[in-house]
């Protein structure tokens, strides 16, 4: 189509105002030297000066990234095994009730997946004695739990769109079914895997519904400290903290996004290259 | 002797079957006792009797072995019902909203130059990265009533009407308009991504061969790419209506207690009423309603793989 679609045009460009405005204002707000949130009293850095100086801030910082790699360190083992087991494996007793296992948690409201599984702890530290408390362990676990699931959808359909042929020509030629994996599979799935870990470390580190039900006094990650004080109303400090997060998240996506864009180019060019070679 | 025997045995057993056993049942047996179990106790739990003693709640002895009362309760008390509805009603409402404004977008997507659509792509994704809370947090500081955001709205509302029905402010924190304004900011992205990926793959030569047989842009769209799209749709909107339909922390922010929704009426009876066994009756109701979009969704689903195997064979 050579016209230009301006009714479109028109959407994007109120649907991105609709996205950027509420992050814009919250972070001009965060340079606001009044005490109330939302009245403008002049430029300041002081809420990000006391937001660095809080103990209680940092804590639950590094706490909140302590429990997202192990979560997800952990999800992306399970996750990847799952997958490979979905994708790879097409007949094995109960393989109904395991797919829908690794479908279910994904479609879950999470206060029910919070209450069940606080639920299960509480029984499970009652009649085994294991985990005592909650805190660190039950976080981690039930993390692991609901994240695992999107490493298991990002493997899977990777390796369905996978050429199969390659780990059959493998086996013809006499290699062992877990050496192929290990040769061939895995490496090839290896950039699935890699945004699976990255989408569980986010998923642990964003989550506040089921961390609130599996936490226990002392263990408070970042967004359930948020959580606490933003029940209160709106404060600037967090106001701070949320432009720090906006400001890290964005260069990080950035800059993948245009690590992958110059890779891509420079296949192209590779493909061009050898094309005009072979002429 | 023995020992490495036994230790060649079975690497030989790794070799063969035992990797495939492995990979199957370690997750296999995590989701079942993490996943599944906690559900099962659930169902369970939504029989039980409601004691004070600690854990509370109590199968036989003194009490019925099956208590229905709760479900009972569910049709009986109007707080049940009017939460169901108040949630179905804005998790519906804010996945139309999400629809007419991200179809658009996800269309316009599909209409600019490359290089244009990877970073549009990228700003869709990039507040979807930044944490859920602090997204609503963002609007509870639009909202308040001395924002520059309620005060620019105000005036344009008192611009509009007659001077006697001038307004100080617009309450718009804890309303539903709250509620579903947020939703549609939250969950936008779940709606455009989708869409996008299926309105990108669709062969624009299709609209071009209708377009050079007269039709009108329009009709291009409301024949050609609109039907094409539905299975997109479908998913997005799952992807809207479910999660928005159980949600916390949005009604809990910025809603109204006066329009208790689904998931912090189980929210609380759970933690501050200490009523496990109501709880978990509410939540398999809520379950029990969810189920039916899911079905739905599988069967589309079912039914774009096998077409899709169809035409590849």
């Amino acid at each position: 189509m050579n016209r230009r679609p301006v009714f479109l045009i028109t959407m994007l460009c109120f649907g991105f105002a609709f996205f950027y405005i509420p992050i814009i204002s919250m972070m001009v707000y965060s340079f606001n030297g009044s005490r109330l949130a939302t009245v403008w009293g002049g430029f300041s850095t002081k809420w990000y000066i006391s937001l660095l100086s809080n103990r209680q801030v940092l804590k639950a910082v590094i706490l909140s990234l302590e429990i997202a790699v192990l979560s997800a360190t952990v999800a992306t083992i399970l996750g990847t095994m799952a997958g490979i087991a979905m994708a790879r494996f097409k007949r094995f007793r109960g393989r109904t009730l395991f797919s829908g296992l690794v479908t279910a948690p994904l479609v879950m409201p999470e206060v029910i997946t919070g209450i069940a599984s606080l639920m299960l702890f509480i029984l499970m530290a009652e009649y085994i004695g294991w985990p005592a408390t909650r805190g660190f362990t039950t976080v981690t676990l039930a993390h692991i739990t609901f994240s695992m699931v999107f490493v298991t959808t990002i493997v899977h359909s990777r390796l369905v769109q996978a050429d199969e042929a390659i780990e059959e020509a493998a086996m013809d030629l006499g290699s062992r079914p877990w050496q192929v994996m290990k040769d061939i599979t895995l490496p090839v799935i290896s950039p699935a895997i890699l945004s699976g870990w990255l989408l569980a470390f986010t998923i642990s580190l964003d989550d506040v519904v089921i961390t609130n039900f599996t936490t226990g006094p002392g263990t408070t990650t970042l967004p359930i400290l948020i959580w606490s004080k933003v029940k209160l109303g709106v404060t600037p400090d967090i106001n701070a903290l949320a432009t720090i997060t906006v400001v890290i998240v964005g260069i990080g996506v950035f800059t993948a996004g245009w690590l992958l864009n110059r890779a891509e180019k420079r296949r192209e060019l590779d493909i061009q290259l050898a094309y005009q070679a072979n002429q | 002797m023995s020992l490495s025997s036994r230790s060649a045995s079975l690497r030989k057993w790794f070799n063969r079957r035992g990797w495939i056993k492995i990979t199957i049942a370690t997750p296999y047996i995590w989701l079942a006792l993490f996943f599944l179990l906690p559900f099962v106790i659930v169902m369970a739990m939504s029989f039980a009797t409601r004691t004070p003693t600690a854990p509370p709640f109590s199968f036989g002895g003194d009490y019925p072995v099956m208590n229905t009362d709760h479900y009972a309760r569910l049709f009986s008390d109007d707080l049940y019902i009017r939460a169901y509805l108040n949630s179905i009603g804005n998790a519906t409402f804010a996945t139309l909203m999400c629809l007419l404004i991200g179809y658009p977008m996800a269309l316009g997507l599909t209409r600019v130059s490359r290089s244009w659509r990877n970073v549009l792509l990228m700003l869709v994704i990039l507040p979807f990265w930044t944490s859920f809370l602090l997204r609503v947090y963002a609007w509870m500081g639009l909202m308040g009533t001395n924002s520059w955001f309620n005060k620019l709205l105000t005036g344009a509302y008192n611009w509009i009407v007659p001077s006697d029905m001038a307004l100080r402010y617009i309450p718009m924190m804890n309303t539903g308009f709250a509620v579903v304004l947020v939703t549609v900011y939250s969950y936008l992205p779940f709606m455009i991504l989708p869409l996008y990926a299926n309105l990108e793959k669709l062969d624009i030569s299709l609209n071009e061969a209708a377009m050079d047989l007269g039709s009108k842009p329009f009709q291009v769209f409301r024949d050609v790419t609109l039907p094409l799209s539905v299975p997109g749709i479908i998913a997005g909107s799952l992807l809207v209506f479910i999660p928005a339909s159980g949600e916390l922390i949005i009604p809990s922010l910025v809603g109204s207690s006066s329009r208790p929704m689904i998931g912090r009426v189980i929210s609380d009876e759970f933690a501050s009423a200490r009523d496990w066994p109501m709880a978990s009756a509410v939540a398999v109701a809520l379950l029990l309603l969810l189920v039916v979009p899911l079905m739905i969704y599988t069967y589309y689903d079912g039914k774009a793989h096998e077409k899709a195997q169809k035409e590849a064979t």
